[in-house]
Parts: C-alpha cells; structure tokens; sequence
C-alpha cells in the first residue's frame, strides 16, 4: 500500500491490532546506500585559471583595465557616465576579433536567487547590447548572470549593495588563454 | 488504524511557543566527511502532543542507547509528541505491558524492543508499538542494519510510531540537502532529516546554488558556477559522477525535476531573457515552455506533473503564475503585493509555498490551492528558497537569524518551527529529499 513498507514491515503491519509474534525470517535490511555509511561520494569542482593575457587590458593605467559597470537600483541601462568605458572596449574588441568577452551580471542580496540570477541576465544583456551597437561582433560576446552570489562588497547595506549592482567584463584570447 | 490518540492531535489547535533546546550536535557519527555538522533547535511545537513513551531495550546497552535516542530526539523534534519519561523500565517487544501502570503515568502510546546480532553480525533491532489507552498492539517490524548505520534503524522505527499514531507518513527516514559557505568554500551536502550524518557531495570555490532531489532520492540537479557561470549538472550521489544538463550559451540555472524522473524544466538565457524550457536528464532534447518578452524562472511541476509554478515579471512585479508542462497560456496565481516569487506546490498536491514581500520582509507564505487563501507561516524576515518534506507536513526554508545564514523548518500550518544551523558559517539552498526508497 505505501512503496516505503518493505516486506517485513508490511507483514508486520498485517499483524497490527493483535499478539501475533514478529516475522521470524529476520527484519528487513535498512541499509541501500553503499559508500561510507553516508551512501555520498565526495568530489571537487575543477576551477579556471586566469593568467596570459595582454598588459593593455590588465595595466592599471590602461582604460580597459576597467571592467565594472554599476547600476542604479532595479535599472538595467547602462548609464551615461560608462558610455566611454564600453566603447573603449568595444574598439579594442573590434580590432581585436580572436578576443572574447565574458560580461557577468550582479544584484544586490535581496530577494530570491534565482530570480536575482535573471535580473543579473538583465544587466549583462544591456552592456552586451552596447557593444554590438558599437560593431562588436556578437560571436565575440557571451552574457551570464552570477544574480546575488559573487558580491564585491559583503555588506548589507545601500552602500555595498551600490558595489554589488554590477556588471563585469572578462577577457579570453584567441589562444584561449583568459578570465574565463 | 487511526487511533483516538490521532485524533486528538488533529484537533489541535494554538500554538504553544515552549522554547526547548535540543541540540543534537553529539558527535554520534563523525566522519572525516562531516565537515560542519547541523544543529537543530526547537521554537515552536504543537500544542496538543501525543504523550508516547519509549523503553530501553535490553541487550547490547550501547547499541541499546542510540536506537532509543533517535527515536525519541526524532519523536520530540516533530513537535507532534511529548516523551513521556520511562524511567530505568527497560523490556522488549514481546514482554507483557502493564498497560494501566504506563497510562497512570501519561503515556498514550508505548513502545519497547530489542537489540540483537543477527546471524551476519549485523544488528537487527525489533520493536512493538502499543495504545496503552486500548491496551492493544499496534504492530511492530524488525530492521538489520549494520553497526554504524543503528540511527538509521532508529528513524525507521520512529517513522513506524509516526505513521501508526498520526495517520500520515513520517520523514524521519529522509535526507536534505543544503549549500554551507564557510572559509571561501561552498560545500554541496547531504543529511539526514535530522542533520546527522553529514557528507560533502561536491565543494567548490565557486557558488553552487539551487539542489533539487531526483524523485528516486539517488540524484541532484544543481546550478554549480565552476565555469564562470550558471551552468546545470546532474550529480549522483553514491558514485561522485557528474554530467552537464544544460550549458548554452548566457545563463542556465533553476533546474526542477519532472515526477518521473526524466525530465527536468531549466531556465536558459540563450535566446535573451530568462525562458523556461524542458530537457532530458542526459541533457538531450530541449524544447522550449514559456514565451514571454520579460523575465520567467523558478519553474517547479505540481506533483501530479501536469502543470509547471513559475515566477514571471510579465505583468510588471515578480509573481507566480502557472502553465501547462508543455507550454501554453498562463495563468496568474498571486495577486497581493508586488513580489511573489520561488514557487513550491505541495507533494500532495493541495497547497503551494511562496516567498512574499510584505513591508520590506520576504516571508514564507502558504496558499490552499482549493480556497486561494494565503497565510503568512514564518515571523522571519529574509526567507528564500522553500522545500517541502515529502509529507507535505514540513516546509524547510533558508533565512537569516542574527546576520547568519540558517535553515528553518516550519509547519504548512506555521505552529511548529525548528531551527537548523552550523556553527561556523552559513546555510542556504537546501532541498528535502524524497521518501527512503
């Protein structure tokens, strides 16, 4: 009657409301899970290793090493004030085809992740949108979203959270060397 | 079979807020796994307990003393029962019981047992249950179990007292999930229901968010961002084995289950905004569910697997609407405030879990999918993501206490509340698992 009851149960359950004696085949196993006793095997996440690309985009003199774009509370357009910055990037990528962008989108910890991890999408989609409008080829673009979980700023107030409204350009070159 | 005593728990009523701490930290079953064992700590409990009492069982005195533990620290942390002090009394399953004597002194139910070798050299505990109000039996089972697994034996036994004196399957048995960050690490782990026995699935320095069951206990489905970024794997858990589900281009994150097993509903960026599709669980043959120009995630299928819960900003704020699980047109669900979100229908089908801002709180909120009628359940301020215990009893949810990321259990009904923590660092993201296959 329930997928739970295993054989010796269920005939103990026949047995219920009596003085019938226990099953005396021996009781039901209660072990399925193999392994250790905790029935889990544990592994470790490979990671990235960021190294090798060109001074110009880590120099911090370069403009280009300049890769975060903040945004007002719940907006999604790329302000005035990094027209400059994106269009910088966007003649680099430009003369630089082989090169690829990764454009992570940030929010602030309020809320549920996951509908933060869509609003975060929001973001990195509008600064993608910005490149391609300056002759960026989208092949050269992938937008993501990290929603709430990588913040810069650990604080749970408007001025992290200001921090944490972001969105970040990670570089990759041809040879697939890179950020991501 | 549903005794008077059942029927005198289901009348109850009011919610008594005895703050009882219990923790259950001991180090019963330390492995070099466990890295940050659960705390569990009691808040709130139902007003009308079941008074039940659990004997010692004779023979081995060790094996003995952690069967008995778990059964009544299982029994106590329900909330649904009051342990009634046996004293030094200590008899088995097959002793007569001095029915009067036990209900003089406020037992309604008693249960008594044994330990003993069994022929492998494993441990095979037996235990009968008895009404000593009718004075009858009301059964009993045997479990073998080896040594080290002897609480899992317990929580067998207490899901049996469970079922037998309330009506309703018990959960003791099951497993949750949950995400603990702590020292830079995000470690995927599994538990028992009463955090016991805990082991890292995956660790990373990278988050990892969003566990879900597989419905046959054996697998998880994540969201893991190893890859700088939301990319969906499928991880079995007994063999460490991992395979990508989904990773298109942008983001792919919040994977749900089918009931079957087969498939599971993701949320892909791919083609811009966040969009429901549905996926084989090898990662084969995608096909897209929502249409929408906005925002549509947090997909979930109701129990019976005819329909998805999402959350979608389609109308201007965050609620939760409702599809068919192929696609189709959907229908809006919630309707007060303006921030609805992480949907989560019952497994019986007849409520659905969501988070609800009010007054700058997000609350976890219950709506009886018959009346529509929505209750506030939790007086914490910062929930997300909720799970419910495959009873549809429980709701495990993650919120904050004192800055600290914690896991809360609190009742459909919000009358009984338990508080899960680790000691250095925060738990979120967790997910109770299906019923012991």
């Amino acid at each position: 009657m329930k997928k739970l009851l295993i054989p010796a149960l269920l005939s103990a359950l026949l047995a219920a409301c009596s003085t019938t004696p226990l099953p005396e085949d021996g009781g039901a196993p209660v072990e399925s899970r193999s392994g250790s006793g905790t029935g889990v095997t544990s592994v470790t996440a490979g990671g990235v290793d960021a190294s090798g690309l060109p001074r110009e985009l880590t120099d911090p003199k370069s403009k280009l090493s300049q890769r975060s774009i903040y945004f007002d509370l719940d907006k999604y357009d790329v302000k005035d004030e990094y027209k400059d910055l994106v269009a910088a990037h966007a003649k680099y990528l430009v003369a630089n085809k082989g090169f690829k962008v990764l454009l992570q989108g940030n929010t602030d910890e309020r809320g549920s992740r996951e509908y933060n991890l869509s609003l975060g999408q929001k973001r990195a989609e509008a600064v993608k949108r910005s490149l391609t409008l300056l002759g960026v080829q989208e092949g050269q673009i992938e937008s993501v979203s990290l929603g709430e979980e990588k913040p810069k700023d650990a604080g749970h107030d408007e001025a992290a959270w200001s921090q944490n409204r972001r969105a970040d350009i990670l570089y990759k070159a041809a040879d697939g060397r890179g950020e991501f | 079979m549903k005794s008077k005593i059942a029927r005198n728990l289901l009348k109850m009523n009011a919610m008594s807020r005895i703050s009882r701490r219990i923790f259950l930290a001991l180090a019963l079953c330390v492995t070099g796994l466990a890295q940050a064992q659960l705390s569990i700590e009691i808040t709130g409990a139902g007003a009308n307990r079941i008074p039940v009492t659990i004997v010692d069982f004779p023979g081995d005195p060790t094996a003995s003393r952690v069967i008995t533990a778990t059964v009544r620290s299982d029994l106590e942390r329900s909330g649904l029962f009051k342990l009634i002090d046996n004293g030094t009394a200590a008899f088995d399953e097959n002793a007569p019981v001095n029915h009067a004597d036990w209900k003089g002194k406020g037992a309604d139910a008693l249960a008594a047992g044994s330990i003993a070798r069994s022929a492998d050299g494993r441990m095979e505990a037996r235990f009968r249950l008895y009404d000593t109000q009718k004075g009858v039996s009301l059964g009993g089972a045997a479990y073998v179990t080896s040594n080290s697994q002897l609480r899992a034996a317990g929580h067998r036994i207490a899901d049996y007292i469970y079922e037998k004196l309330t009506g309703e399957k018990g959960v003791f048995s099951t497993r949750i999930a949950y995400v603990v960050k702590a020292r830079g690490q995000f470690l995927l782990q599994i538990a028992d229901s009463d955090g016991q026995n805990a082991a890292t699935a995956l660790s990373s320095i990278e988050p990892i968010i969003s566990p879900v069951w597989s419905p046959d206990g054996g697998r998880l489905a994540y969201v893991s961002f190893e890859k700088k970024k939301p990319v969906i794997y499928v991880h079995t858990l007994a063999s460490g084995q991992r395979h990508i589900v989904a990773n298109f281009k942008g983001s792919n994150s919040a994977p749900a289950w089918a009931p079957d097993g087969r498939k599971l509903a993701v949320v892909l960026s791919k083609d811009g905004n966040s969009q429901i599709y549905s996926v084989n669980a090898d990662g084969s043959g995608l096909q897209r569910i929502t249409q929408s120009s906005g925002i549509d995630t947090e997909p979930r299928y109701s129990a019976d697997g005819g329909t998805i819960y999402f959350t979608s900003d389609r109308g201007g704020s965050p609620q939760v609407y409702q599809v068919g699980a192929s696609g189709g047109d959907a229908r809006r669900v919630t309707f007060e405030g303006s921030y609805n979100v992480s949907p989560r229908p019952a497994p019986d089908g007849k409520s659905l879990a969501f988070i609800s801002r009010r007054e700058g709180r997000f609350q976890l909120a219950v709506m009886d999918l018959a009346s529509r009628q929505v209750q506030v359940v939790s007086d914490s301020n910062k929930d997300e993501s909720p799970s419910f215990a495959p009873n549809s009893r429980m709701i495990l949810i993650a919120t904050e206490i004192g800055g600290r990321g914690v896991l809360s259990a609190v009742s459909s009904d919000g009358r009984i509340k338990q508080r899960l923590s680790v000691a250095a660092g925060d738990v979120r993201e967790p997910a109770w698992g299906p019923y012991f296959q």
